[in-house]
C-alpha cells in the first residue's frame, strides 16, 4: 500500500462512515422509524471508497438501489443523506426520493437507482459527455463509472451499455460488485458465463481487471491502473470486485438462502474494515489508537446525523406539486 | 368457501391451475427463491410469497426462476404462449414494465392482430403495483392506464381475494394476453373465496359493491375500499352511492357504468394514477359521450396529481386518493345544480 498516512486515515474514515451509517440505519429500521425499502451497503465499503478516492467532483458515478456507500464515498453530505432517508424536506432530495434515489449531481453523483440495470446506460452518456469535453492540461479525461451488482449484469441494458461504450470509445468504467446474491438468488445460478462477470465485458472488447473487493489496497491499486488507462483515452474498462453484503437484501430479509454460519464467517474473514485495520497496524503504517480515534469521531458524527434527521423539518402536501418541471 | 388472504388467492389459484393444466408455466425473478444458494430452491419464495411450493410440486421446467432480465422474461412469455404454453410471468413491481415494454406493447399485445388472427397468445403478465409502502417513484406506480390503452391486452385489477381467484382462473384459461394487476397493499387483505375448482369471473363484468341513488363512484384495486369507505360515511348522512368496482379495465363494462349514471346523474371517478390520458379521463370521456343527457353535474375525478410518486410518508399520503377526498368530491357533485 503506497498511500500516505493522511490518505490511509481518510480512507479508513470514509469506510467507517459508511459502516456506521448502515449499522445505525439497521437499528433504526428495526424500530420502524424509517419508511420504504432500504438496502444496506455494509460489507462492501472497500469498493466504494477504493474507487471513489480516485475521483474528483467532475468525474461521474451512477449507483444502484444499494447506493448509500457510493453516495458517501463520492462526497454526499452525511446529514443530508440521513435526512433524506428520514423523508425530511431538508434531505438531499427534499424527501422526494428516499434511500433508493439519493443523488447529488454537483458532486458527480448521478443517482442511486431503483431500477436494476438502469445505471449503466446513464453512465455511458456521462462518459460520452466527458469525451466531448476532452482532456485536461495533464492529458487526462474525466471518467464516468457505472456501479452494478452481479444481478444487474444480467440486464440487457447493461449489455447494451457495455457495447455502446466500446463503440463510442467512451471513458466509462463498469464496476461490478459481485456480492454473490441478487435478492435471494445465488450468482452461480443467475450468471451463465462460467460464474464470471468480467469475461462478459471482455467479450465486448474491453480491458478488464478482477480484484478482491474486501481488500482495500487491492481495490485502490487496481483502480489506479484502471483509471490511468481510461483517463488516457483508451476507451472503456471493466472491473469485477468479489465482495460481501453483511445484511439482508433489504431490511427485514430473513436470509434463509445463506449457509449456516455464513454470516459469521464472512464477518470474521471478509470484513474489509477489519482487514484494513489489521494490515495497516501490522505494517506499522498506523497505530490502533489513530483508528480508535476515528471510530469514536465517526460514531458521534453519525449519531448526530440521526438526531438531526429525527428532528428535521417534515414536508407538507404542497411539496408534492413542486419540482415536476423547471417552472413548478 | 375458504377465508384467505389476497396473496394466497393468487398463489392457490395458480397452483390449482398448474395441477389441472400441464401447459401452465410460471416465470420470474425469485419465483423460486434460493436458486444457486446454500439454502437451495425455495429457501425463500418470491418476495411477495405468491409462489410458495410451486417449484417442489412442478419442477424447474415449469417454474422458472429467471435472472434479472425483464425484457427476456416478458419476451419469453410471448414465445411460450405462441408455442402452446400458458405462461404466467411475474413483474415483481409493475414499474418494471418500463424495462420490458417493447415485448408487451409491440410484441405480445399485437401478435394475433398482426398475424391476421391466425394465432393466440395466452400469456399473463402479473404486475405488482400501487403505492402505500413509501417505496417512492420507481416502485409504487399504477400503470394500468397506459396498458389499458394498448389494443390487444386485457387488463385485470382485482380488489378482493375472491375476485383474485375468479379473475386469475379466468385469465389462465383465457386465450388472449392478460395484464394481471395485483395491488401490493391488498396482499394482506382477507376474504371468503369459493372452493369451486372452476370458479371464474368473466372479464368485462363490473361488481356493484354499494348501491345508492344519488351518485355513482367508479374505482379499481385499492381504490375500491376507499370508495366504499367514503360511501359508508355518506350513507350516515342519507346519501346513497353506487360503488362500482370495474374489475377489468379492458374489456370494460360500459353498460354497468352507464346504467348507474343514468339513475344517479352524478359521477365520481377514483383512480390511483396521475390524471392525464388516464383511466379516469377515459371513463369520463365515455360517460360524457354516451350519457351526457343523464348528467346533472360535472364529472368529478379523484386521482393522484400529475407528479411522480414522492417518498416521504406525508408526501405519499398527500399524493394518494383517500376516503376524505372521495367524500368531498361526492359532496361537490351533489352541491352542483
Ligand atoms: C428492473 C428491476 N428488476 C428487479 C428489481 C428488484 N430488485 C431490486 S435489487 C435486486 C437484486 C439486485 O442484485 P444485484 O444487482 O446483485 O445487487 P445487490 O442487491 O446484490 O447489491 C432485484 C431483483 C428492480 N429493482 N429493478
Ligand atoms: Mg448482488
Amino acid at each position: 500500500m503506497q498511500l500516505s498516512r493522511e490518505d490511509l486515515l481518510e480512507s479508513y474514515r470514509r469506510m467507517k462512515i459508511i459502516r456506521d451509517f448502515e449499522d445505525f440505519l439497521h437499528d433504526e429500521i428495526a424500530k420502524g422509524e424509517i419508511a420504504g425499502f432500504t438496502h444496506l451497503y455494509a460489507g462492501q465499503e472497500a469498493v466504494a471508497v477504493g474507487v471513489c478516492e480516485h475521483l474528483s467532483d467532475d468525474d461521474k458515478i451512477v449507483s444502484t438501489h444499494r447506493g448509500h456507500g457510493h453516495c458517501l464515498a463520492k462526497g454526499c453530505d452525511v446529514e443530508g443523506m440521513m435526512k433524506e432517508i428520514w423523508g425530511s424536506r431538508e434531505g438531499l432530495c427534499k424527501g422526494k426520493g428516499g434511500s433508493m434515489h439519493i443523488a447529488d449531481v454537483d458532486k458527480g453523483m448521478l443517482g442511486a437507482n431503483g431500477i436494476v440495470g438502469a445505471g449503466a446506460p446513464i453512465a455511458v452518456g456521462a462518459a460520452i459527455a466527458a469525451k466531448i469535453d476532452g482532456k485536461d492540461e495533464n492529458g487526462n479525461l474525466k471518467v464516468s463509472i457505472a456501479f452494478s451488482g452481479d444481478g444487474a449484469c444480467n440486464q440487457g441494458t447493461t449489455f447494451e451499455a457495455m457495447n455502446m461504450a466500446v463503440v463510442t470509445h467512451a471513458p466509462a468504467i463498469f464496476v461490478f460488485e459481485n456480492n454473490h446474491y441478487s435478492e435471494h438468488t445465488g450468482f452461480e445460478y443467475a450468471v451463465g458465463t462460467d460464474k464470471d462477470i468480467a469475461s462478459r465485458a471482455e467479450a465486448f472488447g474491453m480491458k478488464v481487471w478482477r480484484a478482491d473487493g474486501t481488500d482495500f489496497s487491492a481495490v485502490h491499486d487496481t483502480m489506479r491502473e484502471v483509471l490511468e488507462y481510461v483517463r488516457a483515452g483508451n476507451g472503456p474498462a471493466a472491473v469485477e470486485f468479489d465482495t460481501e453484503r453483511f445484511y439482508g437484501h433489504f431490511e427485514g430479509d430473513p436470509q434463509r438462502y445463506r449457509a449456516k454460519g455464513e454470516l459469521d464467517r464472512i464477518r470474521a474473514e471478509r470484513d474489509c474494515i477489519k482487514k484494513f485495520r489489521e494490515t495497516v497496524t501490522e505494517a506499522k503504517l498506523l497505530e490502533g489508537a489513530d483508528l480508535d480515534k476515528i471510530d469514536a469521531e465517526v460514531a458521534s458524527r453519525i449519531e448526530k446525523a440521526v438526531e438531526s434527521a429525527r428532528s428535521a423539518e417534515r414536508p407538507t402536501a404542497e411539496d408534492v406539486l413542486v419540482d415536476v418541471y423547471i417552472d413548478y | 368457501m375458504a377465508r384467505k388472504m389476497y396473496r394466497d388467492a393468487v398463489r392457490d389459484t395458480i397452483f390449482e391451475e398448474m395441477k389441472r393444466d400441464p401447459n401452465v408455466v410460471v416465470l420470474g425473478e425469485d419465483v423460486v427463491g434460493g436458486m444457486g444458494t446454500a439454502g437451495g430452491p425455495e429457501a425463500i419464495g418470491g418476495i411477495w410469497s405468491t409462489s410458495g411450493g410451486f417449484y417442489e410440486a412442478f419442477g424447474p421446467d415449469r417454474v422458472i426462476d429467471t435472472p434479472i432480465s425483464e425484457s427476456a422474461i416478458v419476451g419469453a412469455a410471448g414465445g411460450l404462449a405462441l408455442s402452446g404454453k400458458r405462461p404466467i410471468a411475474e413483474l415483481m413491481f409493475a414499474d418494471f414494465i418500463g424495462v420490458s415494454l417493447d415485448q408487451i406493447w409491440n410484441q405480445i399485445a399485437k401478435f394475433r392482430y398482426m398475424f391476421g388472427g391466425k394465432t393466440k397468445c395466452p400469456a399473463i403478465i402479473r404486475c405488482i403495483y400501487g403505492a402505500g409502502y413509501n417505496a417512492a417513484a420507481q416502485h409504487s406506480q399504477s400503470p394500468h392506464g397506459i396498458l389499458t390503452g394498448m389494443p390487444g391486452l386485457k387488463v385485470v385489477m382485482p380488489s378482493t381475494p375472491a375476485d383474485v381467484a375468479g379473475l386469475m382462473r379466468q385469465a389462465i384459461r383465457d386465450d388472449d394476453p392478460v395484464i394481471f394487476m395485483e395491488h401490493k397493499a391488498l396482499y394482506g387483505m382477507k376474504g371468503e373465496v369459493p372452493d369451486d375448482p372452476d370458479f371464474t369471473i368473466p372479464f368485462g363484468h363490473a361488481r356493484l359493491t354499494r348501491a345508492g341513488q344519488d351518485v355513482t363512484i367508479l374505482a379499481t384495486g385499492m381504490m375500491v375500499g376507499m370508495a366504499e369507505g367514503a360511501a359508508d360515511k355518506l350513507a350516515e348522512d342519507g346519501i346513497g352511492a353506487d360503488v362500482i368496482d370495474l374489475r377489468t379495465t379492458s374489456p370494460l363494462d360500459e353498460e354497468a357504468i352507464l346504467d348507474s349514471v343514468e339513475v344517479t346523474g352524478r359521477l365520481v371517478i377514483v383512480d390511483e394514477a396521475p390524471p392525464r390520458c388516464s383511466l379516469a379521463t377515459d371513463l369520463a370521456a365515455i360517460v360524457a359521450n354516451k350519457a351526457f343527457a343523464s348528467l346533472k353535474a360535472p364529472i368529478e375525478m379523484v386521482t393522484a396529481p400529475h407528479t411522480p410518486i414522492p417518498f416521504a410518508r406525508e408526501l405519499e399520503s398527500a399524493y394518494l386518493p383517500n376516503p376524505d377526498k372521495i367524500e368531498a368530491a361526492v359532496r361537490k357533485a351533489l352541491a352542483y345544480n
